[in-house]
C-alpha cells in the first residue's frame, strides 16, 4: 500500500476542519503512517468471502411510533448557544450553499 | 471504605443517613482531589439535595432503592442536566448539557447520590488520562504513575476511596484498563445491555457504559440498576435488566475456561505469573482450564484502531462552534469551524479524527474501514468457535502494571498497545470484567480478565468473585 | 421547446419530499411547517452530544407507499450517514441512505403514455434553515446567518428518476404527476411553496444518439414554471457553450427567477467527500412480507387510475372533458364528481361542475357536501333548477353551507310550475307560427328561439331543459 503523504494528510484536515501547522503537519504524517502500516496486516488478508457485521446480536427493524412528546423549551436550547439572535443560532456568513 | 451493598442496607434501615455518607465521602474527596485530579466537577449542591431526598424517602418508611444513599462517580462523557460535562476537552469547556444520560435517571431512581464528573482522556482516547485538557489524574496507590485510561478519573475515585462506585466507558478497554492499573473491579457489559443515551459518543460501535466498584457484589449491583433495554438507545437489547447479584456467588464448578494464549502474550512476566495463579484458583474451584490459542486476536489492535478513530471522526463533526461549546470567531462560518477545532481540540483527539477520516475517504474505504469492518466478523466468529468448547475465557487485562507518566505518551503506537487485550471484546461486542489479582512490580495491582459471550455477565462476576476470594477479599 | 441543430437533453430529476408525519424521523419533537423558530427541538435533531436517533415507524411505513406507488421494489436497507459540515446540518453528518435504499428499481407512467424511470426513492432526515443577514437576504452577500433547527430531522423521502427526461414540459409533467400520486399517497402534501417538496434538475445535452453529456445540477426549484423554465434555459446555455467550441463544466447551479438564469454555486471538481459509512447508531430495516402486504392493500387509487376511472364514464370523452377529469383529480375532487354519477347525474354534469364550481370554492369544500353536490344537480337535471341557478346555489352552499332548498329558496329561485310553463310555452307558439312550424319539421335550432322567448317571459326562471322537454312533447 502507498505511504500516506503530506498532501494527502493536508486534504484530509481540510475535510475534518482542522488547521494544522507545518509542524503538525509533519509529525501527523509520520504517526499516522506508521499507524497505517499495522493496518497492512489487515489488508494482506483475502477477506473477500467476510461480511460486515452489522449489529453484533442481529437487532433488526427497531422502530417508536410515530408520537410527538414535547421539545426542549427554546431558552433551553439557546442557553448553550455560543450566539443566538431572535431565537435562532446566529453565525459568521456561510460561504457556499449546502451540498 | 465500606462497600454499596451495606451503604445502601444501612440507609434503607434508617442506621445511617444518606447525608452524612455523602459528608464522608464528600471530606475523601476535599482532602485528595487537588493531588490526584479525579474530579473536574464536584457537585455539592446537587448531591446534598439528591442525599436529602433519600433520606426523606426513608423517613418516610419508604424504600430508597438497592443503591440507596450510595456517593457515586460519573465519567465526564455522560449527560447530566445542568452539570459541566466537558469531556475533559476545551471544545466542551463550561458547556451544561439540558438533560440527563438514561444511566444517570436510573442511579438517581435507584437512590444512588452522583457525587460529580471524574476526569478522562480527552473525548474517552488514550489509555492514561493524560490526554485530558485539564491535567492527568494521578493513581492513587502510586501518584507518580497514570491510573489508566480513558476512564482514569472514574477507576481513580474508587480506587481513593473517594466513592464505593463509579462509572465509566469503555470502547477498548477504557474500564477495564484503568480498573486494573488501579487495583479495582471493572466491567465492559455486552454491548447493548447499558443504554448509550447520555454517553457522549466517541466509538457508536464500540462504546458501553460500565461499573466500577472495590468488590465484585458492588459491580454486580450497580450494572443492575443501569441495564436493561432502553426506547431512547437503538442499538440497546431487548431485555429488561439481567439478575446479577444473585448470581456472584454461584462459583465456576463444572466451568470450562480457556486461557487463551494471545491474551498474555507480550504481558511482563508478573502479569503473566498472576494470570497463571488466577488460572490455578479457579481451577481449585473446580474449573476446567483449558489452554487456547485465537490468533485472529492479534488482528483487533489494525482492526480497532481503523474503526474507532472512523466512527470517531463522524461523532466529533457536531463540534463545531454552531450550537454549544467552544466558538472561536472565524470570518465566515466555515473559517470559525476550522479555528474552534483547531483550538478546542487536543493532539490525541485531532490525531484520531485524522485517522478516521482518511480511513472513510474516498478511494480508501475499501481498504482500510471496509476491511477493519470484515476483520471484526473474522473475530466474532473466532470467539464463537472458542465458546463451543468453552464457557469463559481468561487472560491478562493490561501488559504491565500502571506506568509513570510520561512513558507512554511520546508514541501513540506504544500507547495503543496498552489495549491489546482488551480490545477483541469491544470489537466483538461481548462482555468481559478486570478482577484485581496479585500484585507486581513495587507492589501494584495487576488486572486479570475475565471474557465471556454476550450476556454472559453473571458468570463473569461469578468467576471474578472466586478469584476475589482466592486473592484475600472475602 | 424543440432544440435547433439535433441537440437533445437529457433531464433526471430528483425530487425530496417531505412526510406528513406526526414527529421527526429519529425524535419525537413535532413535525410542523411555521413554528417559532428552535420550539420542535430536542437533544437528538439538535445534535447535542450524547443523543441518538430512533426510526419512526411511520415514516417507514410512508416511504413504502411511496415505494409502491412508484412500482418499486422494496428491499431491506440500512442507513448510512453521509459526513459533511454545514451550519443548518446539526450533526454535521445527514442520516440518509445509500447503496441498500428501501425502495429502488421503479416507474412513473406520465399522462401521455411515456414511462420514466425511477432509480430509487430512499429515506433521509431533513435540514434546518438559514436565513441570511445583511446583504440582499441571500446567501451572497450576507454579513452573517441565523439558523432554525425546527424543520431539521423531518422526515424526507427523496426520488431519483433515471435520465430519461427529454424536454422541460416533459420534466414538468413528470413532476405534475409525482406531486399528484405522492399526495394521493397521503405521505406528503405537495405545497411546494411552503417547502415541502423541492426539485433538483440534472440537465445535460447532446446530439442524439451520441454519449451523454456533462451534466450540471440546478437545485432547489420550487415552483413547476420555475423547473420548466430553468431546465429550458439551461439546455440552451450548454449548447451555446458547446456551439461555441467549450465544454461544459460539472457544477451546482442556482436558478433566479428574476433574472431568469441560473448560476455558478460550486464547482463539483472540489466534490465533497461524504465519506458515506453505514450508521451505527441504527439497525437494518427489513419490513415484514405482513406489513408489506398491508400498506400496498391501504393504498388508495393513484391518479392515473382515478382518471381512468372517471373517462370511462364518458363516452369519447372530447379534449375539455378530459381536462376537466384532470383537474377533478388533481383537486382531489372525485368524491364529488363519482358521488353523484351514482346518485343518477349523468357523468359529463357532475365532472363539469366538480371541476368548475366546486374547484372555485375549494377552500371551503367542508360546507358542501357529496350529498348536497348530487342534489343539487339532481335538481339541474330534473329543470328543477337552471345551470345559471345550480352553479349559483352550489357557490352559495360553498360559501355557508346548508342544503339546495334552502339556498334556491334563498334566492327567490320558485319553481316554475310545469302547468304554468306549458301555457306560456302554448302562448308562445301560437305568437309565432312560422317558427313552430319549421321546428316541427326538424330545425332543431328553432328550440333556442323559443327558449330564448320563455326565459325573458320568466325572467330567467325558466328550467331550458324542461321547455325542450315541453316543445319535443307538443311537437
Amino acid at each position: 500500500m502507498a505511504e500516506l503523504t503530506r498532501s494527502e494528510v493536508a486534504y484530509v484536515a481540510k475535510l475534518a476542519r482542522l488547521t494544522l501547522s507545518d509542524e503538525e503537519l509533519d509529525l501527523f504524517t509520520v504517526q499516522l503512517g506508521k499507524i497505517l502500516i499495522h493496518a497492512q496486516d489487515m489488508s494482506a488478508l483475502d477477506l473477500s468471502e467476510l461480511l460486515p457485521t452489522a449489529h453484533p446480536f442481529g437487532l433488526v427493524n427497531v422502530l417508536r411510533a410515530d408520537e410527538v412528546r414535547p421539545s426542549l423549551d427554546r431558552d433551553v436550547v439557546l442557553a448553550e448557544a455560543p450566539d443566538a439572535h431572535e431565537g435562532r443560532f446566529a453565525v459568521p456568513r456561510i460561504l457556499g450553499e449546502a451540498p | 471504605m465500606t462497600t454499596a451493598l451495606s451503604i445502601a442496607r444501612d440507609v434503607n434501615a434508617g442506621e445511617r443517613s444518606a447525608s452524612s455518607v455523602l459528608a464522608a465521602s464528600l471530606a475523601i474527596v476535599a482532602a485528595r482531589n487537588e493531588e490526584l485530579n479525579v474530579f473536574l466537577h464536584v457537585d455539592h449542591e446537587g448531591a446534598t439535595a439528591m442525599a436529602a431526598a433519600v433520606d426523606e424517602r426513608v423517613a418516610q418508611g419508604l424504600n430508597a432503592g438497592p443503591l440507596a444513599g450510595v456517593p457515586i462517580a460519573i465519567k465526564d462523557n455522560m449527560c447530566q442536566t445542568g452539570i459541566p460535562t466537558t469531556c475533559s476537552s476545551r471544545i466542551l469547556d463550561g458547556w451544561r448539557p439540558p438533560y440527563n444520560a438514561t444511566v444517570i435517571d436510573r442511579l438517581i431512581a435507584a437512590g444512588a447520590v452522583p457525587v460529580g464528573k471524574t476526569n478522562l482522556d480527552e473525548f474517552a482516547m488514550g489509555s492514561s488520562t493524560e490526554t485530558s485538557a485539564f491535567g492527568p489524574t494521578r493513581n492513587p496507590l502510586d501518584p507518580t504513575r497514570v491510573p489508566g485510561g480513558s476512564s482514569g478519573g472514574s477507576a481513580a475515585a474508587v480506587a481513593a476511596g473517594m466513592t464505593p462506585l463509579s462509572l465509566g466507558s469503555d470502547t477498548g478497554g477504557s474500564i477495564r484498563q484503568p480498573a486494573a492499573l488501579c487495583g479495582v473491579v471493572g466491567m465492559k457489559p455486552t454491548y447493548g445491555l447499558v443504554s448509550r443515551y447520555g454517553l457522549i459518543a466517541f466509538a457508536s460501535s464500540l462504546d458501553q457504559i460500565g461499573p466500577f466498584a472495590a468488590t465484585v457484589t458492588d459491580s454486580a449491583l450497580l450494572l443492575e440498576v443501569i441495564a436493561g433495554h432502553d426506547p431512547r438507545d437503538t442499538t440497546s437489547l431487548p431485555e429488561p435488566s439481567p439478575v446479577l447479584v444473585a448470581h456472584v456467588n454461584d462459583g465456576v464448578a463444572g466451568k470450562r475456561i480457556g486461557l487463551v494464549r494471545e491474551l498474555v502474550e507480550g504481558a511482563d512476566e508478573d502479569v503473566v505469573n498472576a494470570v497463571n495463579s488466577a488460572a490455578e484458583a479457579l481451577r481449585a474451584a473446580g474449573a476446567t482450564i483449558v489452554e487456547l490459542s485465537i490468533p485472529e486476536l492479534r488482528l483487533g489492535l489494525s482492526a480497532y484502531y481503523l474503526i474507532a478513530p472512523a466512527e470517531a471522526s463522524s461523532n466529533l463533526a457536531r463540534y463545531d462552534g454552531v450550537r454549544f461549546g467552544l466558538r472561536v470567531n472565524g470570518d465566515d462560518v466555515t473559517a470559525m469551524m476550522e479555528a474552534t477545532r483547531t483550538a478546542g481540540f487536543g493532539a490525541e483527539v485531532k490525531r484520531r479524527i485524522m485517522l478516521g477520516t482518511y480511513a472513510l475517504s474516498a478511494g480508501y474505504f475499501d481498504a482500510y474501514y471496509g476491511q477493519a469492518l470484515k476483520v471484526r466478523t473474522l473475530m466474532i466468529d473466532a470467539f464463537r468457535r472458542a465458546y463451543d468448547h468453552v464457557d469463559l475465557l481468561l487472560g491478562a487485562t493490561t501488559p504491565s502494571v500502571a506506568f509513570a507518566f510520561g512513558a507512554k505518551s511520546h508514541d501513540p503506537m506504544a500507547m495503543y498497545l496498552s489495549d491489546v487485550f482488551t480490545i477483541p471484546t469491544n470489537l466483538a461486542g461481548e462482555a468481559a470484567i478486570s478482577v484485581p489479582f496479585a500484585t507486581g512490580e513495587a507492589g501494584l495491582p495487576i488486572g486479570v480478565q475475565i471474557l465471556g459471550p454476550g450476556r454472559s455477565e453473571a458468570q463473569l462476576f461469578a468467576a471474578a468473585r472466586v478469584l476475589e476470594i482466592a486473592d484475600g477479599r472475602p | 421547446m424543440t432544440l435547433a441543430n439535433g441537440w437533445e437533453m437529457v433531464i433526471g430529476l430528483e425530487v425530496h419530499t417531505e412526510l406528513l408525519t406526526k414527529s421527526k424521523l429519529f425524535c419525537a419533537c413535532e413535525n410542523h411547517f411555521g413554528s417559532e423558530p428552535n420550539t420542535n427541538t430536542c437533544p437528538v435533531c439538535l445534535g447535542l452530544p450524547g443523543s441518538l436517533p430512533v426510526l419512526n415507524e411511520v415514516a417507514v411505513d410512508m416511504a413504502m407507499r411511496i415505494g409502491i406507488a412508484l412500482h418499486c421494489t422494496i428491499a431491506p436497507s440500512t442507513f448510512h450517514r453521509k459526513n459533511y459540515f454545514y451550519p443548518d446540518q446539526s450533526k454535521d453528518y445527514q442520516i440518509s441512505q445509500y447503496d441498500l435504499p428501501i425502495n429502488s428499481g421503479g416507474y412513473l407512467d406520465l399522462p401521455d403514455g411515456t414511462r420514466i424511470s425511477i432509480e430509487r426513492a430512499h429515506m433521509e432526515e431533513d435540514t434546518g434553515k438559514s436565513t441570511h443577514v445583511g446583504g440582499s437576504g441571500r446567501l451572497a452577500g450576507a454579513s452573517s446567518s441565523l439558523v432554525d433547527y425546527n424543520r431539521c430531522g423531518v422526515p424526507l423521502v427523496e426520488i431519483v428518476s433515471g435520465p430519461d427526461i427529454r424536454s422541460a414540459l416533459q420534466a414538468r409533467a413528470y413532476a405534475a404527476e409525482l406531486r399528484g400520486i405522492l399526495i394521493a399517497t397521503g405521505a406528503s402534501d405537495g405545497r411546494l411553496e411552503e417547502g415541502s417538496m423541492r426539485f433538483d434538475a440534472n440537465v445535460s445535452v447532446r446530439k442524439a444518439n451520441e454519449a451523454f453529456g456533462t451534466r450540471c445540477e440546478i437545485k432547489n426549484l420550487n415552483s413547476l414554471r420555475s423547473l420548466q423554465r430553468a431546465i429550458d434555459y439551461e439546455a440552451l446555455r450548454q449548447i451555446k457553450v458547446l456551439e461555441a467550441g467549450g465544454s461544459i463544466r460539472q457544477e451546482t447551479r442556482h436558478w433566479d427567477e428574476n433574472l431568469g438564469e441560473t448560476s455558478t454555486l460550486r464547482v463539483k471538481e472540489d466534490a465533497d467527500d461524504y465519506r458515506y459509512f453505514r450508521e451505527p447508531d441504527l439497525v437494518d430495516l427489513a419490513p415484514s412480507d405482513a406489513w408489506q402486504v398491508a400498506v400496498r392493500e391501504a393504498l388508495p387509487p393513484m391518479p392515473a387510475a382515478r382518471r381512468t376511472g372517471l373517462l370511462a364514464h364518458i363516452p369519447e370523452p372530447t379534449g375539455p372533458e378530459r381536462d376537466a377529469v384532470d383537474v377533478v383529480v388533481d383537486l382531489d375532487l372525485d368524491d364529488y364528481a363519482l358521488g353523484a354519477i351514482a346518485g343518477g347525474i349523468a357523468p359529463a354534469l357532475a365532472i363539469a361542475r366538480a371541476s368548475n364550481e366546486v374547484a372555485a370554492g375549494i377552500e371551503n369544500r367542508a360546507n358542501l357536501s357529496v350529498d348536497a353536490f348530487t342534489a343539487t344537480l339532481t335538481m339541474e337535471q330534473s329543470g328543477a333548477l337552471s345551470a345559471t341557478q345550480a352553479k349559483t346555489v352550489l357557490g352559495d352552499i360553498l360559501e355557508s353551507g346548508g342544503s339546495p332548498e334552502e339556498k334556491a329558496a334563498q334566492r327567490g329561485y320558485e319553481q316554475l310550475s310545469l302547468d304554468s310553463l306549458a301555457t306560456t310555452v302554448a302562448t308562445f307558439i301560437e305568437q309565432n307560427p312560422d317558427e313552430w312550424n319549421r321546428y316541427r319539421e326538424g330545425d332543431e335550432k328553432l328550440a333556442q328561439f323559443f327558449i330564448g322567448l320563455v326565459m325573458k317571459a320568466t325572467k330567467g326562471q325558466a328550467n331550458g331543459k324542461a321547455v325542450i322537454a315541453e316543445l319535443q312533447r307538443r311537437r
